[in-house]
């Protein structure tokens, strides 16, 4: 709970700053496509993290976001498939591929950054093969199925809408923090991720919850790569989704989730993913180079990270002298 | 006598607390060499923590530590053995002090170097064999040698003995005397007070916390001792562990149609193992059969495949045979067995019992909340009762479900992993080692739950390294010798000398 309000704090800083310095940040256009992009990277996030409360990675996200993406206007424009089978068949696919890591992972006993480091070429590679290296897009057609990312819902602000890509991201968000402290298997995966060993050892079927980890977490990409290319209509196969994992990665470990596995806050992942977006926006708007993007990117979570664990243990010894005599 | 020893390091009203909890306060001790000292107490007394201060590696939060000699080095050697399983002896014994000529490793004076401070401990092994190969008693000579190696004038060992067979500790035991001849500082714990009383030259007694008392050879026994430590006679203690198995026929004199009487009284036959062959003894078949209400006792010494044996019932390691439940036969694998009601209590908790970070409430309830859900919803309000009650019954200090169980004492710990299964009531209940590095008062209620578990009907079959937990414990003793069972003992024919004849390998 401290820890989301951490994370909070950090994220209305940045804010605050770049309201203060930029000119346009608390326009409602830029509010609005900041919630579009915060919800499109928050579902990537979700799916990330719960990879990581097994104490696993997952670096293909942002490939099987590129494969997943570029097949809707490839199955949908060039072998004219009908949306209500490319969907699904997208959603299978993506979950298919989770199936693959999570059997290599949990039956060949490799390891989850092998594994999905070389999902992350093998899924890029075959989206640029398959589509010949040649830009996709839907040609100013299917609007009704776009609308699932381009859908706006007034909300009594003049210039401000809700995205559509906002009901997903609830709905799974839910889910999840249902799912993780509620339910049995919930607890069950939290517990592998504390010891994978120990859990086991309490009968509890370990492989499984793994596995279905991995599932969840290719098909939330699979999910976010549909919504990425409703809602920027066309995108090349080289670089769609470039470093989108590491994006996931990054709010999912700025919202709690520690890389040691077993913990995990639904909530503090929606807030990392935000923050990052804010961030992103924020160095636009200021002025700064765009091509710093990716240092102020690192510096603010080594800078959250430290902080986080400088509290800690602030706390900690705290703790042991206010006990004292 | 032990005053004319030089003193080597002395402890001048230490203390230390963790988040504000005292763990240790008031200690003055003065460490000598040329001497052994045992540190006794029940877990959670302050043992290792006092060894950790001594050896520098916490500092302390109050009192004083003087060196003599700034020179004179202090070693510690860990419970959990603390080798690189990749790097040969002779590469852990100077891991960080290697032997080298022009920057290169001079491998050739690192083996000869390491093949005499081996000798200094009486261990002839080729200095190239990777430490992951060793068995445990080697990997402690080996430390033992690495710290004399590095010009350690005061060796400490926290429980030397606790993975050690007989033989073994009678080994280390001739070497610490060998040391303390040599003018070295031998500082022990143990929970074993016999090999206290043979080779301690003094005793500090911990308890709460706090020294109960410091006593030169001569000044303890063992009654002494245990009354220092547990604050009380120890009679209350075990006569609880005796009432718990109240039963009449299971005196230890019973007559010689006990095993007929046995069978009697646990008419159905809970678990079988039916020709069970384990990954490591691939030419040995193990078959035993134990009745519902039966306390079985697996004795045998280190290797004799006694935890491969539990395992392969448990489903955790694949294995050949079968295993039947009430005359069925079981799935392979750990899910389905203990949804069959199969569970065991391993024997390294830290790795394979509990979840350290987790609070006890997490821990206890980890195999309940399935089998109490609805619709794969917890049921949290059962879940706090079924806590609360099974706190209360293993008598967990403090008696706290949302205490972190990394905070616990061993003992503890090990209730902890025990009160996982108490909250599912197996029908057939595996233990290893349940009692390792655990503190006497805890041994005795671990026993008495055990006991409790079985005269509610269930199967209890549990491994031990100490002959005297299996005697006292046990209705029956299996011994198992290199894989397969050596030979079966009922409960008047089984004497520490008719087991340990079975266990290394003598005829039945």
């Amino acid at each position: 709970m401290k820890k989301n309000l951490g994370i909070l704090g950090i994220l209305l800083a940045v804010c605050v700053v770049a309201s203060i310095f930029g000119d346009n940040f608390l326009t409602g256009y830029n509010l609005q496509n900041l919630t579009q992009r915060s919800a499109l990277f928050g579902i990537l996030a979700l799916g990330a993290s719960v990879v990581i409360v097994t104490g696993g990675i997952d670096l293909s996200i942002g490939s099987v976001v590129c494969l997943a993406g570029i097949s809707v206007p490839w199955l949908l424009v060039e072998h004219e498939w009908s949306p209500w089978a490319v969907v699904p068949a997208v959603l299978a696919g993506s979950a298919l591929i989770g199936l693959f890591h999570g059997l290599l992972i949990t039956r060949l006993r490799l390891q989850p950054f092998l594994v999905t480091l070389c999902g992350l070429l093998l899924y890029r590679g075959i989206a640029r093969w398959m589509t010949g290296d040649q830009s996709q897009g839907f040609q100013g057609e299917f609007d009704s199925v776009r609308a699932l990312a381009l859908a706006r819902f007034p909300v009594g602000l003049e210039a401000y809408s809700v995205p559509a890509t906002v009901i997903p991201l609830v709905l799974l968000a839910a889910a999840l923090a249902v799912f993780l402290r509620r339910t049995v298997w919930g607890r069950w995966l939290l517990a592998t991720g504390r010891n994978e060993s120990a859990a086991r050892y309490s009968g509890i079927p370990t492989d499984r919850l793994v596995t279905g980890a991995y599932v969840a977490c290719s098909l939330f990409a699979g999910l976010g790569g549909m919504l990425f290319i409703f809602d920027i209509g066309s995108a090349q196969p080289s670089d769609f989704g470039n470093f989108y994992e590491l994006y996931a990665i990054a709010a999912a470990v700025l919202g709690g989730c520690s890389l040691r596995g077993g913990e995990a806050s639904v909530v503090g992942v929606l807030l990392g993913a935000a923050t990052l977006q804010v961030l992103r926006t924020a160095i636009i708007l200021l002025g700064l180079s765009s091509q710093l993007e990716f240092a102020v990117i690192g510096a603010v979570l080594l800078v959250g990270v430290s902080a986080d664990e400088l509290v800690r243990r602030l706390r900690e010894r705290r703790a042991e002298r206010a006990a004292a005599p | 006598m032990s005053v004319d020893r030089p003193v080597l390091l002395s402890a001048r009203g230490l203390g230390r607390r963790y988040a504000g909890v005292s763990a240790l306060r008031g200690v003055d001790l003065d460490i000598r060499g040329g001497e052994v000292l045992a540190i006794v107490g029940e877990n959670g007394a302050g043992k290792s923590t006092l060894l950790r201060l001594l050896s520098g590696v916490v500092a302390p939060s109050e009192g004083s530590l003087q060196v003599a000699d700034a020179s004179a080095g202090i070693a510690l050697v860990h419970q959990e053995l603390n080798l690189a399983e990749n790097l040969d002896v002779a590469g852990n014994i100077f891991l960080g002090r290697e032997p080298r000529t022009a920057g290169f490793l001079n491998l050739r004076a690192m083996h000869g170097d390491a093949r005499r401070w081996l000798a200094t401990v009486g261990l002839y092994i080729d200095p190239a064999t990777p430490c992951g190969a060793l068995p445990i008693a080697h990997r402690q000579l080996v430390e033992i040698a690495k710290a004399l190696s590095a010009n350690a004038r005061i060796l400490i060992l926290d429980e030397p003995t606790s993975s050690l067979t007989a033989p073994e500790v009678e080994r280390l035991l001739a070497i610490m005397a060998d040391l303390r001849a040599r003018g070295t500082a031998v500082v022990f714990v143990s929970h074993h007070l016999d090999e206290v009383l043979r080779i301690a030259d003094r005793v500090v007694v911990l308890r709460d916390g706090a020294v109960t008392g410091t006593l030169a050879r001569g000044d303890f026994d063992r009654s002494t001792l245990e009354r220092l430590m547990v604050g009380r006679d120890l009679a209350p203690a075990a006569r609880r562990a005796a009432s718990a198995s109240a039963d009449p026929a299971r005196a230890r004199n019973s007559t010689a149609d006990a095993p007929a009487a046995d069978s009697a009284r646990h008419p159905t036959i809970r678990l079988r193992a039916d020709a069970v062959v384990t990954r490591h003894h691939r030419r040995r078949a193990v078959s035993l059969q134990v009745r519902a209400g039966e306390v079985v006792g697996l004795a045998g010494l280190v290797g004799s495949g006694r935890t491969e044996l539990l395992e392969s019932i448990a489903g955790i390691v694949p294995h050949g045979g079968r295993v039947c439940l009430d005359g069925g036969a079981v799935a392979a694998g750990a899910v389905a067995r203990t949804r069959a009601g199969i569970a065991l209590v391993p024997e390294d908790r830290a790795r394979n019992g509990i979840l350290a970070d987790e609070p006890v409430s997490t821990n206890v309830s980890l195999a309940w909340i399935d089998r109490h859900s609805h619709r794969g919803r917890i049921d949290a309000p059962g879940e706090r009762t079924l806590v609360r009650s099974v706190v209360d019954r293993v008598l967990l200090r403090p008696a706290d479900p949302a205490r972190t169980v990394r905070t616990l004492s061993g003992g503890n710990q090990q209730k902890t992993v025990l009160g996982r299964w108490i909250a599912v009531q197996p029908a057939v209940l595996l233990l290893d080692e349940p009692t390792r590095g655990v503190d006497v008062g805890a041994r005795a209620e671990i026993h008495a739950e055990v006991r409790r578990l079985a005269d509610a009907g269930a199967a209890v079959l549990f491994a031990s390294s100490e002959l005297e937990e299996v005697l006292m414990l046990a209705d029956r003793v299996l011994v198992m010798h290199d894989g397969g069972i050596a030979g079966e003992l009922a409960l008047h024919e089984a004497t520490e000398e008719a087991i340990m004849h079975l266990a290394t390998g003598g005829a039945a």
